[in-house]
């Protein structure tokens, strides 16, 4: 049921061609064994495909195509398991910079010669907004002071956009990792991410180095993790998508019995309501991406039920995944596991189903 | 301006002009027109709205004119829809006509029979109901056993229908008959159309564990249908079956306030329990399952709105309709439980011989229906597996 233009469908193709031939689950698996994350070597062709300037204007040095064009090259990635700073960098920092009128990063992460991480979380779980890192005027510049915890591609970036409280609210910060007092500290997490922990320890940076403050800093951070979650929650349903499909090829496959697994009721209903999970989470998303692409008032919701429910429908995948390949579902040989780890690992990231039914209750006042 | 534009302009003037004030209110189930040889209008603008509609073939506006339709295409079907919200207006008519007949005429039917029947559904002269389920064919619908006996210009029907829906208020049913004694199951079934004021024909409603029904059973003895009544071929009934419940399917699965109720959830809990100190629902457990709801209704939200948008660009759902079937219906099985759980010990009061359809209990027990009536659940996650994943 899925409406694409021309063009999407060009853009859908590609990414799809390009990611198993150059960012594969094989690849995904050899970079772990290598102890690596992710493989810069790509970014390039990336770029030149115009990935990473999707979100940026034409005049900043992007291709500007829009949320629904990175949904599209996010869900491939996401049935490949690519490790890419694409969704920090390219869709987060890079909403960000717009609307902080920043061109010269944005420019650079357009042309995959930079990569500028967004450090907002300082909790366990997802709360951006509840921000302890402080920016205390100083000169004619700001010393700051705090930690940032699973700075997504962190530990490769060439800029951190921080969130701290000044003075006058909320304010976005441009700093080079190198600063005195930024140490970044890479973290191993369960899906062989490119993630990093962050202390900022009274660090000296010139007045020049605020992004935005406050209304247009809550703007710009807000756009960034509407357009993150929903771009996020294409990667997850990617994830889905292909453990559900090579589930089901599984069944069909596999004998037990004397006869293949697709033969047994209880596991068809099985594999028919994770299709229908996976068809409505598909829906919300493509909605999302929409609202965002169209300016309208209600892409914050939209992005959070997006995100919501592409967080369950991806938990949901992958249980059944594994439970249904049985034995064989649980050794590392086989590639179902990696989808496991990045289902939670993704899940968890710009919020879980929980993150976001909270705002939905509150916006309805109970 | 644009052709499109253009419509909209002249669309919401039209309104304007002919939408009675009184059919711009919210409206409950007993508001609906149903329409028919002995529908009694609740009002003049009742009557008046559904002739302005008709006359300009807006109660179908997406049928094609010749048959009593607006000949929209999907944009102008778009922007009618959003200038009926616009202005709250109802809708005109409702009827089984319109929804599963209706389409399965338009792709089955003689062009006579396109003639003679659309139009009359259109204006709401004729009044459908849907014979479909009998005690020995439910969820195998295939078995009916209704038979059609060849006695040269007509089939004389004899046999029993269940679960056919308002077959008391009803002038005319499309039904599945079995005309071919000797075929395989699912080739001896016929599609016929005939009058349910034809001699043999008796109705009985049925009561629900939700109370008073819609629902009744059905008997045919010896009812004469003239053999032009059939629609496509004979044995060939299946085939159009298939096509015409993908469409009953889409409407159950996509039915809002009219089938399921308009309570709103979130207003029942709070209302119901009251919040704490923290302005949240006094009973965070509750809270917790109401949340997971939340996001499952709202996702199916805009897998609805993509179903639409997907018909509107000249597609059909084929099988689709199972996902929306069983994840809507599901859906409203959860919101009615928990509309009940918010309610507590107030939502137990009811009386069964004067139960409203609109109480907590009543929509709450009738909902459990919502996953047996038109192809259980199970039925529709076989479907799936089978025709989408290819298992079996």
């Amino acid at each position: 049921m899925i409406l694409l233009t021309e063009e999407q469908q060009m853009i859908r193709d590609m990414a799809a061609g390009f990611l198993s031939d150059k960012a594969s689950v094989d690849a995904f698996r050899a970079q772990r064994n290598a102890g690596q994350s992710g493989d810069t070597s790509i970014n390039n062709e990336m770029a030149e495909m115009g990935w990473f300037g999707m979100l940026t204007s034409e005049d900043a040095g992007g291709v500007d195509m829009g949320a629904q064009a990175a949904g599209l090259v996010a869900e491939e990635m996401g049935r490949n398991l690519t490790t890419s700073p694409f969704l920090s960098s390219a869709v987060m920092s890079a909403a960000a910079l717009r609307v902080a009128s920043e061109t010269e990063w944005a420019g650079k992460v357009a042309s995959g010669e930079a990569v500028v991480a967004l450090a907002m979380d300082e909790h366990i779980k997802h709360r951006p907004d509840m921000v302890g890192t402080k920016a205390e005027a100083s000169g004619n510049g700001f010393v700051l002071r705090g930690t940032k915890r699973f700075v997504g591609d962190g530990g490769a970036a060439d800029r951190l956009i921080v969130t701290a409280m000044t003075d006058d609210g909320l304010g976005l910060f441009l700093i080079d990792p190198t600063t005195d007092g930024v140490t970044v500290d890479p973290v191993k997490t369960v899906d062989n991410r490119n993630a990093a922990n962050l202390t900022l320890d009274n660090v000296q940076v010139d007045g020049s180095a605020l992004l935005a403050k406050g209304d247009i800093a809550e703007e710009a951070l807000g756009t960034a993790l509407r357009v993150g979650r929903s771009v996020g929650a294409a990667e997850l349903v990617g994830v889905s998508k292909e453990a559900a499909d090579r589930t089901v090829a599984y069944l069909k496959e596999r004998k037990q019995f004397g006869v293949t697994l697709s033969q047994f009721q209880a596991l068809q209903h099985r594999a028919a309501d994770l299709y229908t999970q996976i068809q409505t989470t598909e829906s919300v998303i493509a909605a999302a991406l929409k609202a965002i692409d169209e300016g309208r008032d209600d892409a914050e919701c939209l992005s959070r039920v997006a995100k919501a429910k592409a967080s369950k429908t991806a938990n949901l995948a992958v249980r059944e995944a594994v439970q249904m390949h049985g034995g064989i579902g649980m050794t590392d040989d086989l590639d179902i596991g990696l989808f496991m780890k990045k289902a939670r690992a993704c899940g968890e990231y710009l919020g879980d189903a929980t993150c976001h039914a909270e705002w939905l209750l509150r916006e309805r006042g109970v | 301006m644009t052709d499109l534009q253009e419509f909209r302009a002249a669309t919401r003037a039209w309104l304007e002009e002919n939408c009675p004030q009184e059919m711009r209110q919210p409206m409950n189930e007993a508001d609906v027109c149903w329409g028919g040889r002995n529908w009694v209008f609740q009002s003049d603008a009742q009557r008046d709205w559904l002739n302005a509609m008709a006359d300009r073939g807006w109660t179908v506006p997406e049928w094609p004119k010749a048959y009593g339709g607006g000949g929209l295409n999907g944009d102008e079907q778009r922007v009618l829809k959003e200038e009926l919200d616009r202005i709250n207006a109802r809708p005109p008519l409702q009827s089984f006509g319109i929804w599963m007949l209706g389409p399965a005429l338009l792709e089955f039917g003689t062009d006579e029979q396109k003639r003679h029947y659309l139009p009359q559904v259109a204006r709401g002269e004729i009044r459908w109901c849907q014979g479909y389920s009998e005690p020995g064919a439910g969820s195998d619908l295939a078995g009916v056993q209704t038979k059609g006996v060849d006695a040269g210009d007509y089939f004389e029907v004899t046999g029993q229908k269940i679960w056919t829906s308002y077959a008391d208020k009803a002038d005319w049913i499309f039904c599945l008959v079995r005309t071919e004694p000797d075929a395989p199951k699912h080739k001896g079934i016929s599609f016929l159309l005939f009058d349910m004021a034809s001699e043999g024909v008796t109705t009985k409603p049925i009561k629900l564990i939700s109370g008073a029904s819609p629902f009744c059973e059905t008997f045919f003895d010896g009812v004469k249908v003239p053999k032009d009544q059939i629609v496509s071929e004979r044995g060939k009934g299946w085939t159009v079956a298939k096509y015409l419940l993908t469409h009953e399917r889409e409407m159950i699965g996509s039915s809002d306030a009219a089938l399921f109720g308009s309570e709103d959830l979130v207003e029942v809990a709070r209302d119901a329990i009251g919040l704490n100190e923290n302005n949240q629902l006094d009973d965070p457990v509750l809270r917790g399952k109401i949340a997971d709801f939340l996001i499952d209704e709202l996702a199916f939200d805009a897998e609805l709105a993509r179903a639409k948008d997907w018909m509107r660009a000249g597609n059909q759902l084929g099988v689709e309709s199972a996902t929306l079937k069983y994840t809507g219906t599901e859906l409203n099985k959860r919101r009615q439980e928990l509309i009940m759980e918010a309610g507590g010990l107030e939502a137990l009061e009811w009386d069964f011989a004067n139960a409203e359809s609109d109480e907590k209990a009543s929509l709450w027990l009738r909902s459990k229906g919502n996953s047996i009536e038109g192809g259980t659940s199970e039925v529709m996650l076989s479907i799936l597996s089978k025709a989408v994943l290819e298992l079996g």
